[in-house]
């Protein structure tokens, strides 16, 4: 898709040189968030280790694994993302492929 | 009935828009979906409009539980979409888009109001008629060809829909827009298949793909909102427990999270999302319980306001820098703080967290399906629900507006914009937050409690752990790059392959037909040569012979017949 289509838009300006500094160009506060999100993963493992598990929900069996929805969140990605790669191998083509 | 049918206000309204210009069609766009919603307060359940016409029973207009939340769902939708669009100029052809905008509402609106599927078939056209010109719009070479090949696909599914109300007409005697059979009953199937299309079933989708990511960056919006979820509506109407919709929605939710992963387009991206949202709707409508039907169309309802959001977004990012590659975007979040936020509210929304629309929306549909006794279909949806938080929760805001710094400079959205996203982004937290306000507009009598400690910490789990994952593979470098190309899907078929077999057995004929005619000639000419040589000129049959020689050769003659009788 060629840039004119979409029309009216700035194009591409680098950013001056004394630009003032943005939330996360300071490696402090992507440290922080970075920090507080893997602060809430050991939160979120230990409450699923804490609380009864499935009581008044109804229930499939692999619930009952130990860590199952953290394990299942964290493979379940890892394969998409894998699989989607390699399809990539099969199905990406140029931008123009269908350009008649 | 003390209110006129819904769609009248909006008929009405899109002739005033399409005369008027200016602040007075600003205004226009802002009250007719206020009056329509108004004009809906007096409805009740039970008004009907019907009248008898070749022996059926016509019924224009119907007013059921269902058919009011659509209809406020699109009201709401209309009013959001008409202030996102409302600062277009005539250089943007501000005049064929409001007007196409406040036409396919009404068409989406009539839809949901009818009774029967004769009425229901007109609604279902001007869908596509209207809604075509929000791609056409964008007065560009490409989208005239998408356009075209949108309005084809769409054209083909209303033929289907009225073949089978024909069918349907002869098989039963009934046209009435409700249950439908599907044993033994080719009517049956070919509704379905008409109602698939603009639902997206697997193979049917590419339409979706195709053509919203070339709509206009307002246009969109509505296209996101209306058709696919008229036809969401349509199905809970009439295959309501159909098993195969189990079985095509887990499948709708599945493959295109695969593809949204790779996608470059981030408008594509979101197409693709939607598709794997509508099929959660579709395995709701399949598994036909009161909580799984209550999901469906819950969902439904939330999922217009967080994709319109998510919409609304990405088409501010392409108006404002005339991208919307990831691979060409980042870093937004420095002059477009606000739409980055909206954004971020979208993609939680979407993604189902706590608090967020979808937490009390999609977890009806998994919950039926696990009562129902479907288990296997639940780690398939608790899969495509960790999908969703890869491709719509983390992807798109991370390329757009953060990720590595593009160094555009693009500024925030006009106001207008601006507003429509707040209001879309504060009713994904209300919906999420206050469920019982959904809840108590959905047609089905069943309970259902979202907000339960296992409910919150295992999807916190669930959510937290997979983007921990997004951000282990990126930090790992094995998060695949945004890629400059395009992937090809099932309408590879007819944009590839048809043509070149077109052309391919075009060819063979041409080649067999020059061979034959090669021949043919090849024979005539021979013949023309054998001819030449006896009769012309020189021929030996041309030339003069004395009448002895004949006299000689009849006598021949004459001896070969005695010697022949003897």
């Amino acid at each position: 898709m060629s840039e004119q289509e979409h029309g009216q838009g700035v194009e591409g300006e680098q950013p001056p040189a004394d630009e003032r500094q943005h939330v996360w160009d300071k490696p402090g506060n992507v440290k922080l968030l970075f920090n507080v999100f893997y602060a809430l993963c050991v939160i979120f493992a230990v409450l699923g280790l804490v609380i009864p598990g499935g009581e008044g929900h109804e229930g499939h069996a692999w619930e009952q694994l130990p860590a199952f929805y953290p394990v299942y969140g964290f493979v379940g990605i890892v394969a998409l993302v894998f699989i989607a790669k390699q399809m990539r191998k099969v199905l990406m083509r140029p931008e123009d492929y269908y350009d008649e | 009935m003390s209110s006129v049918p819904p769609v009248l206000i909006f008929l009405v309204g899109a002739l005033l828009v399409a005369v008027t210009k200016g602040h007075i069609r600003r205004g226009l766009l802002l009250a007719i979906p206020v009056i329509g919603g108004l004009n809906l307060l007096g409805l009740q359940e039970g008004d009907i409009l019907e009248f008898e016409m070749f022996g059926y029973t016509l019924v224009p207009f119907k007013v059921d539980s269902l058919a009011m939340l659509f209809g406020y769902l699109f009201h709401l939708a209309a009013f959001l979409g008409n202030l996102f669009a409302l600062h277009l100029e005539k250089k943007d052809g501000a005049g064929v888009q409001h007007t196409s905008a406040v036409l396919y509402a009404a068409a989406a609106i009539g839809a949901v109001y009818t009774g029967d599927l004769i009425s229901l078939f007109v609604f279902w056209e001007l869908l596509a008629f209207s809604s075509v010109f929000l791609i056409w719009a964008r007065k560009t070479e490409r989208s005239f060809r998408v356009g075209f090949r949108y309005l084809v696909i769409h054209v083909l599914s209303g033929v289907l829909l009225l073949s089978g109300a024909l069918m349907l007409a002869h098989e039963t005697g009934s046209i009435a827009f409700g249950p439908i059979e599907l044993d033994g009953s080719l009517a049956g199937w070919v509704i379905l298949i008409a109602f698939g299309i603009k639902a997206a079933f697997p193979l049917l989708h590419t339409w979706i793909t195709d053509a919203y990511p070339e709509g206009t960056p307002t246009g969109t919006v509505f296209l996101s909102a209306f058709t696919t979820k008229v036809a969401v509506f349509a199905l809970v109407r009439t295959f309501a427990g159909a098993d195969i919709l189990i079985y095509v929605g887990v499948t709708m939710t599945f493959f295109p999270i695969f593809y949204a992963v790779i996608e470059n387009d981030l408008r594509r991206v979101l197409s693709y999302s939607m598709i794997n949202q509508i099929g959660f709707m579709v395995t709701g409508v399949g598994l036909g319980t009161a909580l799984a039907l209550n999901g469906a169309v819950a969902h439904a309802f939330a999922d217009v306001i967080f994709k319109g959001l998510l919409f609304m977004t990405m088409g501010s990012v392409l108006q404002m820098t005339g991208r919307i590659n990831g691979s060409d975007l980042g870093g937004m979040y420095k002059t477009m703080p606000i739409t980055a936020t909206f954004c971020v509210i979208g993609a939680m929304a979407i993604s189902a967290f706590p608090l967020f629309s979808a937490f009390i929306t999609k977890s009806m549909v998994m919950t039926a399906a696990l009562e129902e006794g479907h288990i296997w279909v639940w780690p398939f949806l608790l899969f495509a629900s960790a999908g969703v938080l890869e491709h719509a929760g983390i992807k798109i805001p991370y390329f757009a507006f953060f990720g590595h710094d593009s160094g555009i400079r693009a500024k925030e959205p006009p106001k207008n914009m601006l507003v429509a996203m707040g209001i879309a982004a504060v009713l994904c937290v209300v919906i999420g937050t206050f469920p019982n306000l959904l809840y108590s507009l959905l047609p089905f009598p069943a309970e259902y409690h979202p907000y339960d400690v296992t409910h919150v910490v295992t999807q916190m789990q669930l959510l937290l752990f997979g983007a921990l994952a997004v951000v282990w593979l990126m930090k790992r470098g094995l998060y695949p790059p945004e890629i400059r190309a395009l992937n090809i899907d099932a309408e590879w078929t007819y944009r590839w392959l048809g043509p070149r077999l077109i052309r391919g057995v075009g060819g063979y004929v041409a080649r067999v037909d020059s061979a034959v005619r090669k021949r043919v000639l090849g024979a005539v000419r021979g013949t023309l040569r054998g001819a030449q040589k006896g009769h012309g000129p020189q021929g030996i049959l041309a030339r003069t012979w004395p009448t002895g020689s004949m006299i000689l050769w009849v006598a021949v003659l004459l001896a070969a017949f005695l010697a022949f009788y003897f």
